[in-house]
């Protein structure tokens, strides 16, 4: 629930207000700080780190946990959850290879129609069978990857490479993949629609506190509703770069993407209890993390530092322990 | 609590079940789940009613009832805990680098036995005290705090073993997983006896109490006096111990350790065991039985689906149905 005592009241000095305001922006910027630091260290240490090669191809890699963090973005400022966008990933990714000879926009339509369902289905538990969204999307999860074996008969589906399916991943606009592109939009929608919509606004609401909110008169099930159903229909256009980008439908993939998009909403410093939250700092946050993997992988392939994939994980969880531990020194002072 | 929402919400339009269905399902209904998933096997199955259908189903359930009951009580504070299945591996990764070790006193086939069984519990039962202090020192999140561990954890594993499978042969140290008393599998008797333990500890102890009262209404209870953070410090210290010693059961079991796979989903089937246990997600209120109840429900249902040949892609959304079914009659008592 959002914290009331965070707001200034009408009767502080605006100069209170300026400090508690750039306080909290700090608490955001300072994933921004982070991912600045991070750029200009692997500038000044890798050769090719600021190519456009290096720069398309982690921008690329991240569009994916992008397009996912984003939807997760909605869902956790409602004060929810949702385990199931790995997997749903997965799923729309078979379904997307399977409806790929049929061409491009069909395969992409199938996607997402697949993503709204399972969003629906989820929304619908959620809201109106009022189940906690973490078992609810936990046996989405569980089901997804169940349907997506399914469908790809207990092994892979190759992507029809003939048709124009694969334009997506494979085209590119002034040296940046389309699927970059389609990331920029995505979370320039999503931002306008959380700071400029009514929508976004009830979004905010139903988190900060949701019995307030349904006594305004909000309709709280259409809204949770209507999260869960971005966020699967976002995880169908996930899956639909992710099969353009492998050239298969596997269904074992997006193991653990639900978490690593969990993490970097934190990371961009939107709470988990809802009722704040930003869709540019997810942004900060999803690249911060890829940029730290782009690193590691870096500082691995130039033999400065010799790390077993192994270390990646523990540097991982460091990184995101660091995070989380500032931020929570940084929302106590806000407090006081 | 009534929600004010939920009285507002027209009669036609909520999906509550009547009264009297809703109490027998929540006092009963785990219990009868399970009854009848039994009476089907024993009619439908062959060789269900063998000791060795039974040995199975005991082996392969107690690692995931021990993990579920120190989720359990964590939920019961109004927590999550996501690291178990990589302090499982963590304490399956330390295992056999001690008792495999010349050094002295690991050497030595009992002491070492009895270190290897010791040290990885105690060290998993540090990191859930590691998990405890982020989240009352520092106030992070539950889900976000173990977090951490559930990414770094299971790297730490597999940095001490460098990825690779550790197989090996102790027959003293692989009775935890292999052995047998009064002709049931040792682990199902330690499992047994773990979840009797905690159920009078929640039910009949003040710091039961105290558990339920900080999941209950966390301010409340401070103000009453009671040493909130202790208990959930304590509460995730019993979590990373009871992981530790279910991750040594599932090594013990396969003769081997691999930390890529010790332990992998285990945060999931525990937490799933929990829900359909009855225990409610938000706190205040636990059932250790009830989880156990709902560990050899989800367990039962997955080797009635594999005796009858399923394909276990159907099975995993068969075990999802279940799972919300299951949490979906569990929360009519709150309506």
């Amino acid at each position: 629930m959002a914290d009331i005592s965070t707001t200034p009241s009408d009767r502080s000095g605006w100069l209170v207000k300026g400090w508690t305001r750039s306080k909290i922006i700090l608490q955001r910027q300072g994933a921004l700080i982070a991912l600045v630091v991070l750029v200009l260290f692997g500038w000044v240490r890798y050769d090719g780190f600021m190519s456009p090669y290096n720069i398309g191809t982690v921008l690329a890699y991240n569009t994916t946990f992008g397009l996912i963090a984003l939807g997760m973005t909605f869902v956790i400022m409602t004060g929810g959850i949702d385990l199931s966008v790995g997997a749903v990933a997965a799923l729309t990714s078979v379904v997307a290879a399977l409806v790929s000879p049929f061409g491009l926009w069909a395969a992409i339509a199938a996607a997402i129609l697949t993503g709204l369902m399972i969003g629906l289905f989820n929304g619908w538990a959620i809201a109106w069978l009022r189940i906690p969204p973490f078992i609810t999307t936990l046996a989405m999860l569980l089901a997804s990857r169940g349907l997506a074996l399914v469908l790809a008969r207990n092994a892979t589906v190759s992507v029809d490479t003939s048709g124009d399916f694969t334009s997506i991943s494979l085209g590119n606009l002034f040296g940046l993949p389309f699927s970059v592109y389609i990331l920029v939009i995505a979370y320039i929608l999503g931002s306008l629609l959380l700071n400029f919509t009514r929508f976004g606004r009830h979004v905010l609401a139903v988190g900060g506190n949701e019995e307030a909110a349904r006594l305004l008169g909000l309709s709280v099930e259409r809204i949770k509703l209507a999260v869960y159903m971005m966020s699967g229909a976002l995880a169908g256009l996930a899956g639909v770069l992710l099969a353009a980008q492998t050239f298969t439908g596997a269904p074992n993939e997006g193991l653990g993407w639900e978490l690593s998009a969990i993490a970097s909403v934190v990371v961009g410093g939107t709470l988990l209890t809802g009722g704040m939250g930003s869709v540019g700092a997810t942004l900060v946050g999803v690249l911060l993390l890829g940029l730290l993997f782009n690193i590691l992988n870096f500082e691995n392939g130039h033999g400065f530092i010799s790390l077993t994939p192994y270390w990646q994980s523990v540097i991982r969880g460091a990184f995101l322990l660091v995070v989380v531990l500032l931020q929570s020194r940084l929302a106590r002072n806000k407090t006081q | 609590m009534a929600k004010f929402s939920e009285a507002t919400i027209p009669f036609f339009r909520r999906l509550v079940l009547p009264a009297r269905m809703r109490d027998f399902g929540q006092t009963y209904g785990g219990l009868l789940g399970l009854v009848l998933l039994i009476l089907y096997n024993m009619l439908f199955t062959p060789h269900f009613v063998s000791w060795r259908t039974l040995s199975t189903n005991l082996t392969q359930v107690a690692p995931t009832a021990i993990v579920a009951t120190g989720m359990t009580l964590v939920i019961a504070t109004g927590g999550i805990d996501l690291s178990v299945g990589s302090l499982m591996a963590i304490a399956g990764a330390l295992a056999p680098i001690i008792f495999l070790s010349s050094f002295p006193p690991f050497n030595n086939p009992i002491i070492g036995n009895a270190l290897a069984v010791l040290l990885p519990v105690l060290v998993a039962g540090l990191f859930g005290v590691f998990n405890g202090f982020l989240i009352t020192r520092f106030r992070i999140q539950p889900i976000i705090a173990t977090l951490v561990l559930f990414i770094a954890g299971r790297g730490i594993a597999q940095v001490l073993t460098n990825g690779n499978l550790q197989p090996f042969h102790n027959p003293g140290f692989q009775f935890l997983g292999q052995g047998y008393l009064l002709g049931l599998p040792f682990q199902a008797i330690l499992m047994v006896a773990i979840v009797i333990i905690f159920a009078l500890i929640v039910r009949a102890t003040t710091f039961g109490r105290y558990i339920l009262a900080t999941g209950g209404n966390e301010a409340a209870a401070r103000l009453a006096g009671i040493p909130v953070n202790r208990v959930k410090l304590a509460v995730y210290m019993i979590s990373g111990l009871l992981a530790g010693l279910a991750g040594l059961i599932v090594i013990a079991i396969d003769s081997a350790s691999d930390a890529n796979v010790v332990g992998l989903n285990s945060e999931l089937d525990a937490i799933a065991a929990v829900a359909v246990g009855g225990t409610a997600l938000t706190g205040g209120q636990a059932t250790v039985t009830g989880t156990l109840i709902g560990a050899l429900i989800i367990q039962l249902i997955r080797t009635t689906l594999l005796a009858n040949n399923v394909p276990f892609a159907v099975a995993q959304m068969i075990n999802a149905a279940i799972i919300l079914l299951a949490v979906y009659l569990q929360r009519q008592r709150k309506a």
